[in-house]
């Protein structure tokens, strides 16, 4: 009964454990996601009013604006061990803002800073944001030659 | 072929040694516990750091409980969950005495154990010390993500123990006696899941329990407690099952150590995992149970999942292994 590999794995155990197995509450899990990234929204919008409404800033220069403080946030909140704590009880609702893109970066390289820094600390800084970084230059690639061609047809 | 060991000249466990983290001592064994922390770091740079002093802590802790020299100990058994053991191998650097370095994952405890009374046994060595350990956040950074990421655990997870634990046993002295010990088999029953742990690994727990039950015509009732290692409460519910369907009722007799070290509490799930787990309950909780007469016989079976980052990564599935030794208060 010992299945030697993935190919002759026991299906009626797989089967049975997922049928007992604890399941996430998912409407918990919904609502708080829901209203702390709707939370983290807020501000970001409420900085942009701000920033333009008070600072007469437009445009991209805006938008930047608005990211740079949201990701020192993100990053000064994982720095002070407080962002983990939102994501343990928000879960996709930190993780998807910018801030959970900040955190993603700083927490890899607290934690391999004891490796030294350039082997450590900057090797190891990317190693959970870096798919997010290729696959989102991936897919602006294949979104712009589609925008590029729906342009040019019409 | 039988798998399980019968000594004849045995080994008795003549002095243990545990320390563990703060939050593992604010649990319920927390009072049994030998050295309490209350910073996970130990007064280290690293984590890695502390665990290794941890372990050389207990091994230190041991040798004197045992009121032995430290020439008379004739071998160091150690392992830990850290890549290429080096938490134990570190640790045992302080020490000159042979050191065993052995790995079976968080089954690491029942192994050291097993081959020490072998080594006994045999009439080859006097005093053997077994140890192992481990620590939450090495861990965590090994296995999973860093600590500061705000990721969610899912709801089977378990949560690494910080701590170590070490065993004396001695061919001459006065404590309960390792009378057998079986040895398991790799067992793998096709989970995938990292974090579901107890599923992957209660088959194995299986294996060995039913090889040893069957081959010396022993039953639970034999026992007062057959204890797992790391289960945790959702692994233990399963292992009850299967040997209830294998014909062996354990429900009245069954304990886990990974289920009884934390209180219960949303943040740890299933309870405690790690070679530390089985290391700190066994010999902090368990055996003043032995001295106080509380327990005389009991079955422990520390489980191991012997996976790797690299291995979950390949989609492999988890295998896992159990060594069991029977420990007994024996005049």
């Amino acid at each position: 009964m010992t299945g030697k590999n993935k190919e002759n794995y026991n299906e009626n155990y797989i089967n049975y454990v997922k049928s007992i197995s604890v399941k996430t509450n998912e409407k918990r899990t919904l609502f708080r996601a829901f209203w702390v990234g709707g939370l983290i929204c807020v501000i970001g919008q409420s900085l942009r009013l701000l920033l333009e409404k008070v600072f007469f800033i437009t445009g991209d220069e805006l938008a930047g604006y608005v990211s740079m403080i949201l990701i020192f946030i993100g990053s000064f909140l994982t720095g002070l061990g407080v962002y983990d704590r939102i994501g343990k009880y928000a879960g996709g609702g930190s993780i998807v803002p910018i801030t959970g893109f900040a955190n993603s970066v700083v927490s890899p390289a607290m934690e391999f800073k004891s490796e030294g820094f350039i082997y450590g600390l900057a090797a190891k800084m990317f190693t959970i944001a870096g798919p997010i970084i290729v696959f989102g230059v991936a897919s602006s690639v294949v979104v712009g030659l589609v925008y590029y061609f729906i342009y040019w047809v019409f | 072929m039988k798998r399980t060991l019968i000594f004849k000249n045995k080994p008795v466990i003549t002095a243990t040694s545990t320390i563990a983290g703060p939050k593992e001592s604010l649990g319920p064994i927390g009072k049994y516990i030998e050295t309490r922390l209350d910073n996970d770091k130990f007064n280290e740079k690293t984590f890695e750091k502390a665990e290794c002093k941890m372990l050389s802590y207990v091994i230190d802790g041991v040798i004197k409980n045992s009121n032995r020299k430290r020439e008379s100990v004739n071998a160091i058994l150690a392992g830990d969950l850290l890549n290429q053991i080096i938490s134990s191998s570190y640790a045992a650097r302080d020490f000159e005495i042979p050191y065993i370095g052995v790995y079976n994952a968080c089954s690491t405890m029942s192994e050291t154990l097993a081959i020490g009374s072998v080594l006994i046994d045999g009439g080859y060595m006097e005093n053997v010390v077994c140890a192992t350990g481990s620590h939450f956040a090495t861990a965590e950074r090994q296995y999973r993500y860093p600590l500061e990421l705000g990721s969610v655990r899912p709801p089977q997870s378990q949560w690494t123990v910080t701590g170590a634990g070490a065993t004396m046993l001695s061919k001459n002295g006065v404590g309960p006696k390792i009378t057998m010990a079986t040895f398991g088999r790799v067992v793998d029953f096709g989970i995938t899941d990292a974090n579901n742990m107890g599923a992957a690994m209660a088959p194995a727990a299986l294996d060995t329990l039913v090889a040893h039950f069957n081959e010396n015509n022993l039953s639970p009732k034999d026992y007062d407690l057959i204890i797992t290692g790391d289960l945790g409460v959702f692994g233990s519910k399963i292992l009850k099952d299967l040997a209830w369907e294998k014909g062996f009722d354990i429900f009245e007799k069954h304990i886990d150590c990974g289920a009884l070290i934390y209180e219960p509490h949303e943040e740890e799930f299933q309870g405690g995992s790690g070679a530390g787990c089985s290391a700190v309950v066994l010999n902090s909780y368990f055996m003043d149970k032995f001295k106080n007469k509380e327990i005389n016989k009991v079955f422990f079976l520390a489980t191991g999942a012997l996976l790797s980052t690299v291995s979950t990564q390949q989609g492999e599935s988890i295998p896992c292994i159990s060594h069991g030794v029977v420990i007994e208060n024996r005049g």
